[in-house]
This record gives C-alpha cells, structure tokens and sequence, in this order.
C-alpha cells in the first residue's frame, strides 16, 4: 500500500489557479520532499493534505483514505507542523504535549514526546520563555510523538541556526529509519538533498521533475539540487 | 474527552494573569468607590457644626434655638467667625435682640447667617442643606406655636388636603403612589440589564479573543489537525470562554454591586400586591440568560473567524459592545411597551435584550414573551453554530474569502 496517492491535484482561489494538476506518490518508510521556491504552491499542496483546505479537483490518497471524504481518519494516522507554527504560550512545554497527547490513545505518548523533545528541566518552562528553537523542537516531539503513519512536515528548519537544523534532519532521518513516512516542503534544497530519499521540484503550481537527488544531478549534470532547479526550470 | 480537553485549554489560555489582575483593579477601584460614596452618606446624616449666638431672650427666639441646639452641633455661642472656623464649623447664626418683637408684631425677623466654606468638593455641600433644612424647621415651630396661641390648628392648616392614592397598573388597583412603582421596576430595569451587559461583553470578548490568539500565535492549523471534530473545538471554545467570561464577570459585578449598594436608598417591596418573582420566574430568567449567552458567544466565533490576531479580535468586540449597550440604554430609559413597533423589532431581534426585560415581564406575568425570546435566542444561537461549523470546514477560516481579481501570495 502506498503511503500517499496524488493524482492531478488543483486548488483554486477565485480564477487563480495555485496547484495545477500534481501527481506524486509516497512509499512507506519514505522522506519526500517537495522543492520549490517560495510562492510555488509547496503549502498549499501540504495544507490540502493535512485536511485543512479543500481540493478543487484530482485525488489524494493517505494510506489508501481519501483526503476531502476520510478527513477525520486522516486526522488520526498523520501529524503536520506548518511552516510558521506557534504552541500556547501559557503553557508549558510538559502542558503542551500533554495537551496534545490527550487526543490520542496510549499513556506512553506523553513520556515518549518528553524523552524526544531533550528539553531536560526547560519542560516545565512556560513556552513562552523557549527559544525560537526550543519551540520549533517542542513543536516537531509533538508532531513525532504521537508516531503518525506520514508526518507531513512544512519548511521542517526554517529560522533556525545550524545546530538546531542539523538536529530536527537528524530527528527526521532517525523516525524513518523506523518506517514512518515524511512528506517535507523546503525551498532549502541542499536540505531537502540530504535526508530526502525522492524529491520533487515544484514551480509555479507544476511538478517539473521528480526523482532520487543523485539521479537528477546525474540528469543535469549538476553538483547539487540547486543546479539542478535552476537548469530544469529553464 | 476531546471537548473537555479543549475546554481546560480554552481556560488555561484566557485565565492569565494578564486578564484577571485589570479586572482585580477594576473591583478594588469599584469597591473603593462604593466605600468612599458609603462614609460620604454616613457623614451627610452627621448634626453641622455651627456658633450660635443669641441677642434676645424673647418666646420665639427661644424656640429658634431649642430647634438648633437639638439638630446641630454648637460648637461656640461667641460671636467669632475665627472660633467657629478652628472648630471646623460651617456658619455663625446671630440672632438679633428684636428677633421675637418683631414676630409677635408680625413683622419679619431677621437673622444673620455666616457661611464657612471649608473645601470645595460635592460631599461638602451637604451640611449647608441640612442646616438650611434645620433653619425651616425652626420657621415651622415658630409658625405653630403663633397659630397655636391663636387656637389655630396648625396640623390642619400646614396641610389642609388629605390624599388618598390609588394606582391602577396592570389590571391592579394598589394603594401607593405611581412613582413608587415606577421607581421599583427602573430598580429592575437598570441592574439587571448592566449585569447582562458585563458578562455578555466580557464572555463575548473572550471568545473573540481566543480566535485572534490562534492565529496570532499559530496554533490554529494546528488544532485543526488533530483528531478532534471541529464542532468540539466550537463547542470548547464556546464553554471555555463562557467559564472565564463568568468568573470575571463575577468579579467585576462583585464590585459593581458593593458600588451600587451604596447609593441604595430606601426598599421597595411590593410583594404584598403580587410583584414578586417566585422560583418559576427564576427558572425563566436564568433560561433567557443562558440562552442569551449561548447566543452571544456562538455570534462571537462567528465574528472571531475574521479576527487575524489579537489587535484586530479587540476590534471585532465592537459590533458586540453595540448590540449589548444599545438595548441597554433603551430598556434603562423606555419600557418595551411604549416602544414603536420597529424598535420593538430590533430589541426582540438583539438576543441580548430578552435576558434584561425578563425581570420586569416576569414580574408582570407576561411569560409569552419571555419565553418567545427564549425560544429565539436559542434559534439564533443554532444558525450561528451552523455558520461557525461551516466556516471551520470550509477555506475561509485559514485563508479568507476568495475575491476576483484579487493577487494571492502563496506560501
């Protein structure tokens, strides 16, 4: 079974057309990413995915539920952590997750989402004395936490400096080693080169290639993705 | 389990000390007001202190200062206006030696009064009433006692008319005057809609403010992906707010009530005639509040849908503020059936309006209309959750109302 199914995706606001007929597909186990430069519709496809907009045409498929007919299942098997994402500022980070946690079954989730967040005693801090990426970490425990079958995870590092970074790719590549699947939006190509196993590049609404990074370089002849979007876009 | 979930949340993120401790302030400056117009009333009723000197011996100059001396507090018989102000006095009254000559020769008295202004504020204007009032009394006594010599009735010819009152209100014929009647339903008409207001605005406010936050704080798309219904985030964030709005408006009528007790004067029963509410009525009203309340808050997430962050929520409470003062004002001031037929309208329309005359139609037996406001609140409160659900399924909560020609920036 395929982790994610998408076939001619559209989305439509008013006579503007900002995804233009997509089709990928996501093996379980798999890190995707989706390349793209800001504006090229990698938001909109991932906020269609995670059920909080509507399609206007095609098909999705999350583990063979059907986004726009199966939302609530949907809701149950996927985590996604948008790109500018917040958590309640009154509350501290142990609050937080506890929070979250409640809205699934098992008792482990909560200690499990302790122990990957590595925010030692700063748990017990209110949030809004975190830094920016103590709360991005916070927030990628509470997409993790609760092991979604696809984490659906928008600009996973934007904002944050190197180690920071480097920790949330490590995190990443850590759950899928474990079989969780990841769809990820980045305009950080070298990034998304790293960890992903497939990308594909999205301009202006359109899948414009997709592919193992080192076979796109190969196609290119290029030294990194970067090369690569900019040749393919010519 | 999700709602309750959303529920603590709710209370947890609107229950800060950010929001209590203005509304603390407000009690204490409420209470201390309360306090300060209390002692103003308790000083009021203190005897004024004067100097009293008198210069005749004569009948009615006696009479004159048997009336002062009972009233007021002497504080010197000196003819010093230095004395009288070292004690703190308010006037020197010199009464001069033909004072009951000239009365028993039926020609005016005079008497000289000299004011001490000590400060300028309004409490300290209420001992020169009561010393002039003192003064009248004194005329009174000394008119008596001439009409008595003269075997005079003076009872009689002070008031020489005898009324019998007899009100006919609401197919009831009740032996006071108009005027207390209407005092004791504008005592209904006023406390009961400012205390409607307050939690309407301030539940109401929260509502709106929790949407605002959501998106402010980028929690929203969040919420929105977990496994919860959103007609249990609706509902959450309808209770949550309702919880917090009540226990401020708890505080803030607390010293609203302590400020208004102090101004109360005498108390108006008129159970005796039957304008009583009993346990029935009680029902009734706690129904219309709790169906105006539900109405309210269901506009509110309505309206917070709008809200972009915190700023733009507190904004949005305006629309709020409007239709919960408006009938306020009108039903304070004008009773509904005196109304003309399209105010009448736009109070029935306005949710909130049925809570604040609940009272008064209760009291006056008219149920059908209680309980067709009842009934329309929980209407209104059912169509406003539909749209709310709806919103929350539909685009227009993350990104607003597609136009044509509009330029989107994707993100």
């Amino acid at each position: 079974m395929k982790a994610l199914e998408v076939k001619n995706l559209v989305k439509r606001y008013g006579e503007f057309e900002a995804v233009k007929g997509v089709s990928f597909s996501v093996e379980e186990g798999e890190i995707f990413g989706l390349i793209g430069p800001n504006g090229a519709g990698k938001t909109t496809i991932l906020r269609i995915l995670a059920t909080l907009i509507k399609k206007s045409d095609g098909e999705a498929k999350i583990f063979d539920l059907e986004v726009g007919v199966d939302d609530n299942e949907i809701r149950k098997i996927i985590s996604y952590l948008p790109e500018e994402a917040g958590a309640y500022k009154n509350m501290t980070g142990r609050q937080y997750l506890a929070f979250i946690a409640s809205f699934f079954d098992g008792k482990e989730i909560l200690q499990r989402g302790i122990k990957i967040s590595k925010l030692g005693k700063r748990i017990d801090d209110k949030i809004e004395n975190y830094s920016k990426g103590m709360v991005r970490r916070l927030l990628l425990t509470r997409a993790l936490m609760t092991m979604p079958k696809l984490a659906i995870l928008d600009e996973p590092t934007s904002g944050l400096d190197v180690i920071n970074a480097s920790e949330i790719r490590e995190m990443i590549k850590r759950f899928a080693r474990n079989g969780m699947t990841f769809l990820i939006s980045s305009h950080n190509m070298l990034e998304v080169e790293y960890i992903c196993d497939r990308i594909a590049l999205i301009d202006k609404g359109k899948i414009i290639e997709m592919d193992k990074p080192e076979k796109l370089k190969e196609k290119y002849n290029a030294k990194n993705i970067e090369d690569v979007f900019i040749k393919a876009i010519k | 389990m999700s709602l309750l979930n959303i529920v603590k949340k709710e209370v947890k993120e609107l229950l800060t000390p950010a929001t209590v401790l203005p509304v603390i302030l407000m009690f204490i400056i409420f209470a201390s007001m309360g306090n300060f117009f209390g002692e103003t009333a308790e000083k009021a009723k203190e005897m004024p202190k004067i100097g009293l000197v008198c210069n005749d011996d004569g009948n009615a100059s006696k009479i004159f200062v048997d009336v002062m001396e009972a009233y007021c507090n002497i504080v010197t018989r000196n003819n010093s206006i230095e004395e009288v102000k070292e004690r703190k006095g308010i006037a020197l009254i010199e009464v001069p030696s033909n004072f009951s000559s000239n009365i028993e020769n039926f020609s005016k008295a005079d008497i000289k009064i000299y004011w001490i202004i000590n400060d300028v504020g309004i409490s300290n204007a209420f001992p020169y009433e009561t010393l002039k009032n003192i003064i009248d009394v004194a005329e009174e006594e000394i008119i008596n006692n001439i009409l008595k010599k003269r075997e005079i009735n003076a009872s009689f010819v002070s008031n020489p008319i005898s009324k019998e009152e007899l009100t006919v209100f609401k197919e009831k014929e009740i032996d006071v005057s108009p005027s207390i009647i209407l005092q004791f339903f504008s005592t209904q008409s006023t406390t009961v809609p400012i205390i409607v207001m307050i939690i309407i605005l301030t539940s109401g406010g929260m509502v709106i403010t929790s949407m605002g936050m959501e998106k402010e704080n980028k929690t929203l798309e969040t919420l929105l992906t977990l496994p919860v219904k959103r007609s249990n985030i609706i509902a959450g964030k309808i209770m949550g707010a309702a919880i917090v709005g009540f226990i401020i408006a708890m505080i803030y009528m607390a010293g609203f009530g302590y400020y208004i007790s102090s101004f109360s004067g005498e108390k108006i029963d008129l159970s005796t005639y039957g304008f009583k509410l009993d346990i029935l009525d009680y029902f009734f009203i706690s129904l219309s509040l709790f169906s105006s309340l539900l109405a309210g808050l269901s506009l509110c997430i309505v309206i917070g849908t709008f809200a972009k962050n915190y700023k733009s929520a507190q904004t949005l409470t305006l629309p709020i503020s409007a239709l919960a003062i408006i009938p306020m004002f009108i039903i304070m001031f004008k009773g509904f059936a005196s109304l003309p037929f399209s105010l009448k309208a736009i109070i029935f329309a306005i949710p909130f309006s049925h809570p604040m005359m609940a009272p008064s139609f209760l009291l006056l037996n008219e149920y059908s209309i209680v309980i067709a406001g009842t009934a329309y609140s929980f209407i209104f409160s059912l169509i406003c959750i539909a749209i709310a659900a709806y919103i929350f399924k539909t685009d227009l909560l993350l990104v607003g109302r597609a136009r044509k020609r509009w330029k989107f920036r994707l993100v």
